[in-house]
């Protein structure tokens, strides 16, 4: 899309650069190859079709987008207040939404499990009043791919609506157009691109979580039990089946990242 | 609802704190079928007056109303929020919606303020019209980051238009227009400006839109009004040196050919540098680029006419004479030379004025 057009001329690049951005490659390609060589291939499909296998995509898939729809209703919102109003203790709400980003994903799981758990400070009276239980259920793990992957469509949505002109939506809303419509259709569609970043992001920081989902939700094939996790434990068992698993995950990303590049990634 | 658009709008800010170093301290009242212009120096405070009555800013004391509805009270804890306030605004920068086509910017406008009410779909012909009256039909599918300037700013005229507001308010509407541009856009301007029957408001830094657009005018200096009035009025008495520089240009209506001006309702005429400029146009000259002589100068006998004095007035270091016949204008000259010429009420002069220091716009 905004690839450069061959002549357009550029400084000469020095060797080193080049032998350092060779380095950065391997460094991420090698891991991959491994894979490609060590897969059972003959046995690929029959790996493939195991009930393990089949119940951990499953799982995933599900888990993932339910969380990526949670992550959009909650996290454009505030992304856009954190642009937009300044109360205090902003900076603070601030520094706590991105802390998932940092901290350590099996930290997190433990901190939902303390809140949402069965004697949890939020989970308990939740439990008592509608018997919600979170932890170790399907809504488990949605709950802790959202965790993880919240800041990420946060800070995205934060930055479009920081870029804005607010004088255009102040310049709608004297049109007649109510601050409801000013959001859905002036703002909304203007920081468009930035959403869908952010849900891509945002989806596969949650298709890919490990540390929170097995602390808070735990590993049952079926219910809670993600690729990741059947790859954790394949790799003790079956090692054939966790390359089998790891493969499909390629799969899948690079499905999903090749599919959205001409629109949202630059080639 | 439409019964207040013929209502006048009242706007004080009394010692009110703005986000500017000074404090507005302003009253005035826009009638209805008037068009009052608001002039003043940069960061006079003109831009925030747009957004107090755009209801983007609050005032902290005084008041804002349109007839005997408060748009912004504080002393009555009032304040009407931008969308339900029906004032019109276009602004400086057109603030166009990025991701919506002219027509549909139009559109939007028409939804938003129930005008006509229906569909979207039923919206598209009545906002083609709209950009049809202010002339931009052709780029009716554009986006705005594809329109001109002057485009732009005519997009978002008719988008303040087709809100059929109580107030409509135009800021500095041609700044970012080409000049070749300016003068059909100004008549597109005063044409509408016309048909409003509410009070109509504009801003403006050129002098000749005041002239051309203004039934009265509203002078804004450091948060304070130091003189409004009608043109004529203002240039015939400037209270302050910017008023003076402000109304001081002169400005001659007449027929441009080959270089030669035929001044409109005289048998005179003006030569010019430009000898491109043909048909009717607006002479401009400043005060100070005419000279007065007690007889005809000699050598270049261009552009020169015999003139009445009607009055002297002491602006400053200069005196500013006031000439009649054959047209109305201001030359600025030195109390020197004004007490050589003895010029009073009365005395007749020769005014002088170089070809070069005459600038031409087709009108």
């Amino acid at each position: 899309m905004s690839s450069s057009p061959p002549d357009t001329a550029t400084p000469p690049l020095p060797g080193p650069i080049k032998a350092l951005a060779a380095l950065g490659a391997a460094l991420v390609s090698l891991p991959l190859v491994g894979l490609l060589v060590r897969a059972p291939w003959s046995s690929l499909l029959e790996r493939l079709g195991d009930d393990i296998v089949i119940d951990a995509l499953r799982v995933s898939i599900t888990s993932s987008l339910a969380a990526t729809a949670f992550v959009v209703v909650l996290g454009v919102p505030l992304g856009w207040t954190l642009a937009r109003t300044d109360f205090a203790g902003r900076q603070v709400v601030r520094a706590v939404v991105l802390l998932p980003i940092v901290l350590p994903p099996v930290v997190g799981g433990a901190a939902l499990l303390f809140a949402l758990g069965r004697s949890g400070v939020v989970g308990k009276p939740l439990n008592d009043a509608v018997g919600l239980v979170l932890p170790f259920s399907f809504w488990g793990v949605v709950v802790a791919n959202a965790f993880v992957a919240l800041p990420f469509m946060v800070l995205t949505v934060e930055g479009a609506v920081r870029a804005l002109n607010p004088r255009v939506e102040l310049a709608a809303a004297t049109l007649g157009a109510t601050p409801v419509t000013v959001f859905l259709r002036v703002g909304l569609p203007l920081i468009g691109p930035s959403i869908v970043a952010g849900t891509v992001l945002a989806w596969a920081r949650a298709f890919g979580e490990f540390g929170a989902t097995i602390t808070f939700a735990g590993n049952l094939q079926g219910r809670t039990q993600t690729m990741p996790l059947a790859v954790f434990v394949a790799l003790e068992t079956d090692r054939d089946t966790a390359v089998a698993l790891s493969l499909l995950m390629v799969a899948v990303s690079m499905t999903v990242l090749v599919a959205l590049r001409d629109r949202w990634w630059t080639s | 609802m439409s019964a207040t658009s013929a209502d006048a709008l009242t706007l004080t800010v009394a010692g009110g704190r703005t986000t500017e170093a000074f404090a507005l301290d302003v009253h005035f009242t826009l009638a209805p079928g008037v068009t009052t212009a608001l002039v003043g120096p940069n960061g006079a405070g003109k831009s925030t007056i747009v957004d107090l009555l755009a209801g983007i800013t609050r005032l902290h004391t005084g008041h804002i109303s349109i007839g005997d509805r408060d748009l912004d009270a504080p002393a009555n804890n009032v304040f009407v929020p931008s969308h339900l306030r029906r004032c019109g605004i276009a602004f400086q920068q057109p603030s166009l919606i990025d991701h919506l086509s002219a027509a549909d910017n139009v559109v939007f406008a028409l939804a938003a303020s129930d005008r006509p009410r229906g569909p979207r779909r039923a919206l598209r012909q009545p906002a083609l019209d709209w950009l049809e009256r202010v002339g931009v039909a052709d780029v009716a599918d554009q986006l705005p980051a594809t329109l001109s300037g002057g485009q732009a700013q005519r997009v978002a005229l008719a988008r303040a238009l087709a809100t059929k507001p109580d107030v409509l308010v135009l800021d500095e509407p041609l700044s970012a227009v080409d000049i070749a541009v300016r003068t059909d856009l100004r008549r597109v301007i005063a044409e509408h400006m016309a048909q409003h029957r509410g009070p109509r408001l504009i801003i403006s830094h050129d002098p000749t839109d005041v002239f051309v657009l203004a039934d009265n005018v509203v002078v804004l200096e450091a948060g304070r009004v130091t003189q409004s009035g009608s043109p004529t009025a203002l240039r015939r008495a400037p209270a302050t040196q910017f008023v003076a520089d402000f109304t001081g240009v002169n400005l001659i209506r007449g027929v441009a050919h080959r270089g030669r001006v035929e001044i409109e309702g005289t048998s005179s005429v003006l030569m010019i540098a430009d000898t491109a400029a043909d048909g009717p146009v607006h002479l401009r000259v400043a005060p100070n680029a005419l000279s007065l002589h007690r007889v005809q100068p000699a050598g270049s006998p261009r552009n020169t006419w015999p003139a009445t004095v009607v009055a002297v007035e002491q602006l400053g270091d200069i005196r500013r004479v006031h000439l009649d016949r054959p047209v109305s204008l201001v030359a600025d000259v030195t109390p020197g030379a004004a007490a050589d010429l003895e010029l009073a009420p009365g005395s007749e002069v020769w005014v002088a004025a170089k070809a070069t220091e005459v600038s031409v716009a087709p009108r």
